[in-house]
Parts: structure tokens; sequence; C-alpha cells
């Protein structure tokens, strides 16, 4: 989130699209509620009329996958009726930038496209500059090639009809949730979305959040109280494991995984570190070697020093053009390329789509580690229905683990609240905490390779291993104090930087002391200041007695414990709020003995407001989007793999022979896969119907943990398909029938929920029909309880980041 | 009126089932063996195992937008609670009222009474038996709990605040002004409970629509004849017992 949960409640305009809070956040809902006591107003859109749609102010329903084209709409919409926020977009936003000539659009897809790869070049859609290498600006808004223009024309084609058409939302219902939204381009207004799975799980996930973000740079909502934009996170630490980067792509802070065409750190640091001509920019990952370098001191300690590029040789290293992720690494799997397998904390065998190709490449494993607190369907995968244990070769290793509350530690939130835990109990019989099992496993990693050396054996590569820091232990056992302050980070000698003195060993107060040369080190230069010599500032619990919710001193939350992000465009160009009821942060002309300074939440930046009091421009200031190296929100995105601009496709598979926006029906550069287990049917009489999956409040995720506690499993005990009352006429199927969903991947058997809540939708002149599941169930326990919807689902993701698109593709529903 | 009153307002329940699930965890009450049949409504009844159940209903709704209503069925916790009337005939004792908070009581003297007579003497269809034992249970307002300074473990899970509990005085009070507040979203918005219950629903639309039993007419123009006599040979012998006392002060 850019920003948190209790902010929830300053909003004016809660959306509540791609998510269903109340369901699966049911926590959250409690600052909705206090948000509508204050006059707010809930719009809740989704293909069924859900628990949160129930206390909305207006819904409206719009088929699964089609969300681009509905903002799209919005977007037009602001344009069309001047909704947008003059000043905040002219000064704050890229939209006045001139595009090169180089960028174009046309039939759905822009320039730069090569159809032997599936890619673009990105180089295509950069920046007119000007001789410093300053994108050039027209802050009028008016000259054609600029931002604004650009985004006049690309969304001039999603007018009320087709959007209509396309998502099978009523016209009256998108132009009152378009008029409702968009009155939040008021400078004292705010409006949030809280968004989620709906939006994620699709081959265009990541443009449906780049739309969103649009809309809010368009409306002036972003940095501003009751404001953002807010992924409610799966889970409760989710936030921590993106944070600590355990996905393939990025290492701890959200650096980049070095590739193998990056043999030396200079190398790597070049590469990722952008470079801007801009005084006003402060192009935050300028500092990128400070954070990477420090980093390395954390990995390797003593043993990285600058003769040896600080231990840079080490990492590992990814191949140039090759994808790791889960997709990927279970088709790797299925082809049989992996040995082994530590299946820790999850259950694929329910959890990734198109789970029958995931459970047959269980099969290809010699061994699995399965570390978990229930027996689940993935350790378990070889007695499987369907599944003859005669012919499977993997060894199977159940390792039980503690739960949450039977370890001390931290859980960062989707507010990016980092919240220490105390251990509540000790876990049961030989359950051990992660921490524990890793330190145990780690040593003995050690000592074979130890062992090996000592022998004149030929280890491959050992000098990872044997010179990783690896002091985390008191008492032989697992600390997570020792994790979290190396996280935060230590002088690695006596020093003075900014006036300060520091010894060697001390906890580095925040990033901004981080160094390059190999002084400091850091393990994930976010959370620098989150374990200082004031204390660990994740377990404060101090409330604030008024304000925005801000909560300065309860818990901590990175970036230096600033808890709304880009605060710095809730101000005008003088430093006065937008909003002077919820102020976020505010410039006091005579703080700091007259030289000025900010109050309120941690400014994003402490340089002074744009503007001095006479007027004139303020050499000292920087842009508020400092995270991007010209410093400005960026409503023209050049960075992502299918385009700068949303573009509405169709989901990989759909039911409609053509898109309406364009010959391009489905995102040119999704990920698909080709073994005989990848099928994908589009357009298929065989399977007519929209699927989608979900969650309900009573179960968690695949159910390993809820579907054995009994009283949830009494509130929610099977698998269900929710169906409208038009289907389940057409199909003859009577409320709370046993009915077989198919794909062309795999089947379910599901209870029938026939319900007024779900609609067929009318998409060009045709009825489609749409149905749903939850996703809790698996084969294990209970009996009767169903298995995973994810037999149905597609093995093909978003281009940028691999997630699966279960959220919309086709099925068929029989009677039993 | 002395005592503790819940107040549920239904505009603000998000149907999340963390009061059913609550309920049975203070309690620790067995989950009974459910299956889906067409709703998320799960158990499908109270029963002796289950004390709080979320209702759900859904109608078509006005243009096209439909409605979806979760009503928190249980013990109302009467001021006069007509099963109290019923057994203190049949099993002295079987019900009691607690005089800190008016919680209403099943005792395991309850056994002993005629359970259909009990449960049929609820207007709200509320109390349940176990079969074998023929022991009675219903919500126990958390009497530890609220004797001790907590809420209700079903009022403490709540995360909207659509569960409030307190002196019964303040919970009318601010039912009658959650009504008052929601009367202009929901014109048809009503109170149950205030005169004579220790549990109000604000509800957002006519209390049928909820669940049959939501809010009944007990009015004493139709109270049960049999109940009324009760009363008046209950009265009776109070008064008798009165007159026996004041003519053993006259001497």
């Amino acid at each position: 989130m850019t920003n948190h949960w209790i902010d929830i409640r300053n909003s004016d305009c809660i959306l509540i699209m791609g998510s269903n809070a109340a369901e699966n956040h049911p926590i959250s809902f409690k600052w909705v509620t206090e948000a509508m006591k204050s006059g707010g107003k809930l719009i809740s859109v989704d293909p069924r009329f859900t628990r949160s749609s129930s206390k909305a102010d207006f819904y409206t329903p719009l088929r699964s996958g089609t969300d681009i084209a509905f903002l799209g709409g919005m977007i037009k919409y602001i344009l069309d009726n001047d909704k947008y926020f003059k000043e905040y977009v002219a000064e704050y936003t890229n939209a006045s930038f001139l595009v090169s000539d180089s960028y174009s659009f046309h039939d759905g897809l822009f320039s730069g496209y090569d159809p032997a790869t599936h890619k673009y070049d990105k180089n295509k859609w950069a920046f007119q500059k000007d001789a410093d290498g300053i994108p050039k600006r027209d802050k009028t808004l008016l000259n054609p090639r600029c931002v604004f223009q650009l985004l006049k024309e690309h969304y001039s084609r999603y007018n009320l009809d087709k959007v209509s058409s396309v998502t099978g939302t009523p016209k009256e219902g998108l132009l009152k949730v378009y008029e409702m939204y968009s009155a939040t381009g008021e400078k004292n207004k705010a409006g949030t979305i809280m968004y989620a799975m709906g939006w994620t799980q699709h081959t265009v996930g990541v443009q449906n959040i780049r739309c969103m973000a649009m809309i809010q740079l368009l409306l002036g909502n972003i940095g501003v109280a009751g404001g953002g934009v807010n992924a409610l996170r799966g889970e409760s630490n989710v936030q921590g494991s993106t944070d600590h980067c355990i996905l393939f792509h990025i290492i701890p802070g959200y650096l980049k995984t070095p590739k193998a065409s990056l043999p030396t750190l200079v190398d790597y640091n070049k590469k990722y570190t952008p470079v801007t001509h801009d005084p006003l920019s402060a192009n935050w990952w300028g500092n990128y070697p400070k954070y990477s370098v420090s980093l390395l001191k954390s990995f390797f300690g003593e043993k990285a020093t600058p003769t040896n590029d600080f231990g840079y040789s080490w990492l590992p290293k990814l191949d140039d053009g090759k994808n790791y992720s889960w997709l990927d690494l279970f088709d790797v799997m299925y082809r049989g390329a992996f040995t082994g397998f530590f299946a820790w904390g999850q259950n694929p065998a329910c959890s990734g789509a198109n789970a029958n190709k995931t459970r047959q490449a269980l099969t290809r494993l010699d061994w699995m580690v399965n570390v978990n607190i229930f027996p689940n369907e993935t350790g378990s995968f070889w007695e499987g229905p369907g599944m003859d244990p005669r012919k499977i070769k993997t060894e199977v290793f159940f390792l039980p683990c503690a739960v949450s509350v039977e370890k001390e530690g931290s859980i960062t939130n989707s507010g990016r609240w980092m919240q220490w835990r105390y251990m509540a109990a000790q876990p049961p019989g030989t359950a051990r905490s992660d921490g524990d099992m890793m330190i145990d496993l780690f040593k003995k990693i050690r000592w074979l390779y130890k062992r090996d050396v000592k022998k004149g054996k030929k280890a491959a590569f050992p000098e990872p291993i044997l010179n990783l820091k690896w002091d985390y232990t008191t008492k032989g056992m697992y600390d997570p104090h020792k994790v979290a302050k190396e996280i935060n980070g230590y002088f690695q000698k006596d020093m003075t930087i900014k006036g300060k003195t520091f010894k060697k060993g001390d906890l580095v107060p925040s990033f901004a002391f981080l160094q390059a040369d190999g002084s400091t080190s850091s393990g994930n230069w976010l959370y620098c200041n989150s374990y200082t010599g004031k204390g660990n500032m994740a377990a404060r619990r101090k409330r604030e007695k008024s304000g925005i919710g801000l909560n300065l001193e309860w818990s901590w939350c990175w970036p230096v414990n600033r808890r709304i992000i880009y605060n710095r465009a809730s101000v005008d160009l003088y430093g006065k709020p937008w909003n002077m009821e919820h102020p976020v942060i505010k410039w006091d002309a005579n703080a700091n003995g007259g030289k000025g300074g900010w109050v309120g939440d941690v400014p994003d930046g402490g340089w002074p407001p744009m503007l001095k009091a006479d007027g004139s421009l303020n050499p000292k200031t920087k842009y508020p989007f400092i995270m991007k190296p010209e410093g400005h929100g960026r409503i023209f995105g050049p960075g992502l793999a299918d385009g700068p601009f949303p573009e509405y496709y169709e989901p990989l598979e759909c039911p409609v022979e053509k898109n309406a926006f364009s010959s391009q029906l489905i995102n040119p550069t999704a990920a698909v896969y080709s073994t005989s287990e990848d099928v994908y049917r589009s357009c298929d009489p065989r399977f007519p119907i929209v699927g989608t999956t979900y969650r309900v409040s009573e179960h968690w995720q695949t159910g390993v943990m809820t579907r054995w506690q009994p009283w949830l499993l009494e509130a929610m005990p099977q698998l269900f398909v929710e169906m409208s009352e038009e289907l389940a006429k057409l199909k003859g199927i009577k409320n709370g029938e046993m009915v077989v969903v198919e794909s062309a991947r795999g089947k379910v058997k599901a209870v029938a929920i026939v319900t007024c809540r779900l609609h067929p939708f009318n998409i060009e002149g045709n009825l489609v029909h749409q149905v749903g599941l939850p996703y809790h169930y698996g084969w294990v326990h209970p009996k009767n309880g169903g298995d995973s919807a994810n037999l149905l689902t597609p093995s093909t993701g978003d281009p940028n980041t691999r997630i699966p698109e279960t959220k919309a593709f086709m099925v068929n529903v029989k009677k039993m | 009126m002395n005592g503790k009153a819940f107040f549920i307002d239904t505009t603000l329940c998000t149907g999340c089932r963390g009061c059913q699930i609550a309920c049975k965890q203070w309690n620790q009450l067995p989950a009974t063996k459910t299956e889906n049949w067409g709703s998320y409504q799960n158990p499908k009844d109270l029963s002796f195992d289950t004390y709080k159940l979320i209702r759900f209903k859904e109608y078509p709704g006005p243009e096209n937008t439909p409605v979806w209503y979760f009503f928190q069925d249980s013990c109302r916790h009467c001021v006069e609670p007509p099963c109290k009337e019923t057994a203190d005939d049949e099993v002295p004792g079987g019900i009691v009222i607690d005089s800190l908070s008016g919680a209403v009581l099943y005792t395991d003297k309850l056994k002993k009474a005629n359970a259909q007579s009990i449960t049929d003497a609820c207007p709200f269809n509320i109390p349940r038996a176990q079969k074998e034992t023929g022991y009675m249970a219903k919500c126990t307002m958390c009497v530890d709990r609220v004797n001790n300074g907590l809420l209700p473990a079903c009022v403490k899970t709540c995360p909207t605040g659509a569960m409030q509990f307190g002196d019964r005085d303040k919970m009318v009070e601010l039912a009658n002004k959650r009504l008052a507040e929601v009367k202009a979203r929901f014109p048809k918005a009503v109170v149950t409970g205030l005169d004579d219950l220790r549990l109000f629903h604000l509800l957002a639309d006519a209390p049928e629509k909820y669940y049959q039993f939501a809010s009944v007419e007990r009015s004493p123009a139709i109270m049960d004849r049999q109940m009324a006599l009760k009363k008046i040979g209950r009265s009776l012998r109070e008064l008798s017992k009165e007159w026996n006392v004041l003519h053993k002060l006259a001497g």
C-alpha cells in the first residue's frame, strides 16, 4: 500500500474492485465503516454481489477480466468532464512530458513489438530530452506529443457503448461509478482503491493496477490521506516476504538479482543505478550502489572486501532472458529437471494454477522436503487421486513446523508496518521453528563443504557457502533479534557522517547513512531504521492521541517510518496541504530556528517546498515522486513489458472471438507453456462459461490450516460453485445439488449455490454466463470436502510478474 | 432498567461469522457435521452445540442490485422470559436470571423439563435440547466474562462494531441514535426489542425479510392464555405471600 489500513477511514470514496475486502480482510472493514460513518461512500464493482457489495452505497457488476475496459472508460470520463486535478497533474505527474516520435500505438500493439520473441523494445517509448538530458515538458498540456494528449487519444476509444458491451456492465452503472469516483478530483477530496487478487491474477494484472494508479494521479489522490493505491495483501506477512525478496528476480530491498551478463559489481551497479540530469529530481534509486554493497556486507561480512567485489561473484546469477517464476519452476519440474524440492510452508498441489500439471511435476522429483503444520496435498501428493504410489520414486520428508504464534519475530502488513510479535506458546511435540530448521540445515551443508574441501575433493563452488556470514543464533537457537539487527545494518568501522560519529558495530540509524565503500552493512536498506540504537522500533505500541491515524509510534514502517508515501504530493507548491482537514505534511517556515521544516508524517524527503514564499523556485527542492528518475508520477509508464498505457485485451481463455478494442485478442506478451498439460481453449463450445476463483472469510488460501479447524469447517464445509439462477435453469440445476465443473485441464465436483447475486452478462450482443469457486479445498481433508479449484485454472500469466491468470478462464458446468 | 444488553447493528454486519466462531471457541462447543446446502449459512439451525448462528437471506432487490441480509440469531435474554415462566412451574431453578447482568441462564435442573414446551414457549425459537441427555442450552451472554468486566466473546470479536454491549439504558440510547443516523439511507429501518428484550437488532428492512423469528409481536393482547393464567396465578401467589407477611406483622 502507498497508504495504510487505518488511513482508509479518511477516504471520501472507497472503490472496492478486484478485491472483496469485507470477505477476505474483515478487520479492514472496521476502517471502511469509519469512513462511511464520516460520510464517505463505498462503491463495489465485482462479477458477483459479495459480502463487500452488501455494504456498498453502489454496486455494479463486470465480467471477470474486463477491468481495463472499465477503468479505461473512467479515464476517458475524467478527461472528457474535466474532473482531473489540474495543478497536481501538471506539476507532479509526467502528463506534461513529451514522448519521442518513435512511440506509437496501432490496432492493439505499441511500437517496438517483435512477433518472433513476443517482446517489446522499450527504447521506442522514451521521452524527448533537452540538451541537458532532461525530459522536455509542456505544462500547458496542449502539445500533441505530450503524455496528456497521448493519454486522451489512447482512451478516446473507451466510450460507454464499447466499454459496456465488453464488460457487461450496464451503461448507467458505469456512469454512476465514474461520477462518484471522479468527484475525488477535487483538491479537498480523496478517493482510495482497495484491490487484491481480482486485479493481479490476470495476464494483464500489472496493467490493471497501472490503470488505477493513473486514475489516482489524474485525480490527485496519491500521497494524500484517504487516497493512494492500496493492495490488500493475501497473507499477514507476504508484504514482509516481498520486501525481503524471496522471489527470483529481486534481492532484499527490491534490488535486482544479478544476471550472468553482469560479471562485475561495477557492471551490475551501473546497469541498475538510474541517472538523472535534473537537479530537482531526487532520483533516490541513484543510491543503489550503497544498498547493494551494504547487502553484500551483510551476506559475507568480513569476507566481503573491495578487492573481491564484496563477494559479488559468490552470488548466484540468472541466465539472461530466462524466467524462473513459479509457473516456470513447475514447468521445468514437470519436464523432469529437478532432483529435489523444498515445499516450505506452501501447498503447490492446490495453490498453483493448473494443479494437475503441478501434481504430475511432483512425481518427477527424487525427493521433497515438506515443511508444514498439517498433512497436505503436496506432501501427500503420491497418494492423491489418480496416483499410483508404486510408480512414484519421490521420497518425501515431512518436517512439522511451528505456527506463527509459536515463534518470535516480525510481520509486515499491507500498510508496510513491521510489527514485532512475541512467542505465545511452545510448538507441540517435535515441531520446530523455520529459523531453527534453517540454522541446522545450513550448518550441515557448510560442514559437508568444509569436509570436501579439506579432503581435497573438487567441491562445486564452495565460496558462497563457506564465506556466508552466519551468526544468528543465541545458545544454539535461531535469534530473530540478531537477524532483525542485521537487516537494519551496522557500521563496519568507526566513522563520522553528516556530523554524527559512530563506532564500529553501532546500528545504522537510517539508510541515509549507508555507504557504497563497504563501511556499512544492511540486510535490507528499506528496513534500515527499524532496529537502531533507540531499540526495536517494530515493538513500539504507543497510539496517537489525535490525528489522521498515522500512529507514528505504533510499530515501525518503511521507509524510515513514513506512513503515507509520496506525501510531498499532498501539498501545493508552497508546502500547504491540498486538504487542510486531513493534512499529511505541512511546511512550517518557522520550524528549525527559522530555517523551516515539515510537520506531520515523515516527509518524503526533508527538502523544502518547490516554491519559496515569494513564488520563486527554491533550488533546494525536489519533485515529489522521488523513486522515479524524473521525479514525476508516471501516467505514461515506459518500464513495463506490455506497454506504457494499459490496453484492453481479453483473458487468454475468453468467451469472445474478437477484441472490441483492437485486432489483438490477448496480451501479446503473456506467458504461455507447452507441455501436454498446458491446454488452453478459447471460444470453445465445450467450455462456454467464464470461470473465476476467489476466497471466503471462513477459510484461508488452500485451506491447509483452516480445513483442519472444526469450527471453520462447520461454517464452510465444502467446495461450492456460485452460479446465476439463469444458468441453473438452463442446466436444470437445483440449489444445493452436486455438480461437476470442468475446464480444458481438469474437473472438480462442487455444490451448486444458485444465487440472485450473479447474473449472465450481455457481451457484444451475446449472453455470457459466469460461475465462481473458492479455492480453499483439497482431497486430503475432509473426505467429501472437494478438491482444489486450481485443477481448472490455466498455466498462463502476466508478462511482468508471471502471476497466473486464475481469475478469468473458461469452464463448463454439468449435472452429475 | 438494570442489567446489560446487546445492540446489533445489521447495517454494519458483513456476515463474517467471527462472532459465530468466537462463541464456539469461548464455550468450547463441538463443531457439528455440516454440508453445504446451497447457502453460506452453516450450521443450518441453532442446536445444543450452536448458541449463535448467522442467518443469510438474499433477494433480487431494486434496479438489479440484490440485497443480502445477515441476521445474528441467538437468545434475546428477555426481561420477562417466557421460557422461564414455563420452566418455573415444571422445574423451579431450571432457568434463572443473573441479577447483575440480567442474563437468562439454563441450569442442569432443566434436564427434567419437557424440552419441547420450553422451546415452544420461546417466541424466537431459541432453546435447544441435547437429544441423548435432555439438557438444554443457549447463549449465556458470556456471563462469566461479563461479570468479570469483559465483553461477551462475540462482541469482542466483531471487526466492524456491528455488535455492541453494555448497560441496557446506554444500549437503548445507542440503538435509537443509530436508527436516526441510518433512516436517510434505509427509510424502512427499525429497531427490535427495546421494550422487553436485552438484545436489540437494527434492521434496514422489515424483520421478516431477515428471518421468520427476527421480531415477534408480544403485546398482552395475543399473549398465550395459558401464559396469562400462569402470570395471574403467580401474581396471586406472590400477593398472598405478602398478605401472609403483613398478617404476621400485624400480629
